[in-house]
């Protein structure tokens, strides 16, 4: 089952186009992650999913479609008191008791009337993913969650992530660039530089002797690190990619 | 035994706190200081152009200050450099209105009353009119607390929960509109925007979650409004600025307390 699909996506942001006539979709609970360069427009993308952009094209969402999404970063102001506790139930309040459970499943025990300010990097995102959890959403959202994490608190947090979906069975999206880090789970690969250059199954693409894949090394089995490069000419998009980024040899 | 205007002095006082301080608070969280500004200082045109036109200065001054926020908050939207902007428009709107003013022939203002406030003077209307508009932004901020909050934090998470930012922004800037208008009376236009942001900030140190600031920057609203009314009375002083002085002096001790709790921890 679709749970959003886009048709023809364009998003126009100043004067720049920075999504070309992109048709994505996710299904219910896969794994899609989204690889792409900086400035390939894969917050966009994510961000034009959740409502945030005006887009031209099309954007078809299930009914009663539930989003958990957890942002790039959150800055909350210092002069806005914000505990732990009070930020899981916002927009919607929750019984305490489902705020403990939810907490305890993100191993957050104990920090509940902690400000969100003194958390540490890893816990802040901890409280993120459990903040979009809370809702029980169909589809989970991660802009590139774990930046700033240093490599075994990405790998923590993305074994996490496998663990949730296998409980929740939600669909899981999202972004990566540091390294181009994609969890092995994921079903599906997209690649992203304005357009879609590129998608396929991650096991297709590590096999494929263009990408150079490492396996688990040091990440506990819970991610691959795929390298490729970017430098192609896109002065023209929509053109499919004539020169695929992906068959340039990794040094 | 207090006199009469004194008590319509003080409710007219509680009355504007009550309402400027929960709002208050988010334009401290959202950084809207100098909007706060702006739309007060645009409200004096609105008191030129009411006294012009004979209808009543309340609705000028509701009008313009209105409209100055609408305007600002669209081109917030569009990403201009705000503070310049802002400044632009704050002092620009200030200086059309009192030159507009003084160009009303006939008519013999006395401006001070509209820049520094006149809350010694509110009639029992002016009473009804303040407690009415603090009603009105208190049930807004109510009711739209939560999606407020929301989109205050961030407004992607908003988006993603099924919130729009821009109507959030909306009700914020209808509401600003409106304490800028009851609030012409009690501190003038040039203290509106000490009256939103003295008590919110003096509220953050003690606070740990939002509504226990917005809930102490009423309590600190209150007593600024009702020290300051009490003490322009046995001094003499002018009331808003006394209102003012004692928001200020709450800031710095709230500000005293939590410097000391760090140092003994």
């Amino acid at each position: 089952m679709r749970l959003i699909e886009t048709k023809d996506l364009s998003v126009t942001l100043g004067r720049q186009t920075v999504l070309h006539h992109v048709d994505f979709h996710i299904d219910r609970g896969e794994i899609v992650t989204i690889v792409g360069p900086n400035g390939s427009g894969k917050s966009t993308l994510l961000r034009s999913l959740i409502g945030a952009v005006a887009v031209s094209g099309e954007i078809i969402r299930a009914a009663n479609l539930r989003i958990g999404y957890v942002p790039q970063k959150l800055h909350i102001d210092p002069t806005l008191p914000m505990t732990v506790r009070r930020f899981m139930g916002l927009p919607r309040r929750h019984k305490a008791a489902a705020i403990d459970a939810a907490l305890e499943r993100a191993g957050l025990s104990g920090l509940e009337d902690r400000q969100m300010a003194d958390l540490s990097g890893g816990q802040f995102q901890r409280v993120l993913l459990a903040h979009a959890l809370i809702e029980t959403p169909d589809l989970l959202i991660l802009d590139e969650a774990t930046q700033g994490l240093d490599q075994p608190g990405s790998a923590a947090f993305y074994r996490q992530i496998e663990e949730v979906r296998a409980d929740m069975g939600c669909a899981v999206l999202m972004v990566s660039h540091e390294l181009h880090v994609v969890m092995s789970a994921s079903d599906r690969v997209v690649c992203l530089n304005g357009h879609v250059c590129c998608e396929g199954q991650p096991e297709h693409v590590a096999s494929a002797p263009e990408y150079r894949a490492i396996f688990g090394s040091g990440t506990g089995g819970a991610l691959a690190l795929y390298r490729h490069d970017h430098d192609h000419d896109h002065a023209h998009h929509g053109h499919g990619c004539a020169q695929d980024p992906l068959t340039e040899e990794a040094s | 035994m207090l006199d009469d205007f004194l008590v319509r002095a003080a409710l007219a006082g509680l009355g504007v706190a009550l309402a400027a301080a929960p709002l208050g608070c988010f334009v401290v969280w959202r950084r809207m200081a100098y909007f706060g500004d702006a739309t007060a200082h645009a409200a004096i045109l609105g008191v030129a152009i009411a006294l012009a036109l004979s209808v009543s200065v309340f609705a000028g001054a509701l009008g313009v200050a209105l409209l100055m926020a609408l305007t600002v908050s669209a081109l917030t939207a569009r990403g201009y450099a705000m503070d310049t902007l802002l400044g632009v428009l704050a002092h620009s709107a200030l200086a059309v209105g009192l030159v507009a003013v003084s160009l009303i022939d006939g008519i013999r203002i006395d401006l001070m009353a509209y820049l520094f406030g006149d809350i010694l003077s509110v009639s029992r209307m002016d009473l009804a009119v303040i407690w009415t508009g603090a009603a009105l932004v208190l049930a807004g901020l109510a009711w739209r607390w939560q999606a407020l909050l929301t989109a205050t934090l961030n407004s992607d998470l908003a988006y993603a929960s099924g919130i729009d930012p821009k109507r959030e922004q909306l009700v914020l800037t209808l509401a600003l509109a409106l304490v800028v208008a009851v609030a012409i009376k009690v501190v003038g236009v040039l203290l509106i925007a000490a009256l939103l942001i003295i008590p919110a900030a003096a509220a953050r140190p003690l606070a740990g979650t939002p509504e226990r600031m917005a809930l102490g920057a009423v309590l600190i609203a209150s007593a600024s409004a009702l020290a300051g009314v009490w003490l322009s009375y046995l001094y003499d002083t002018p009331a808003g600025p006394s209102i003012v002085c004692c928001a200020g002096v709450a800031f710095a001790l709230t500000g005293a307390v939590r410097a000391m709790g760090i140092t003994n921890q």
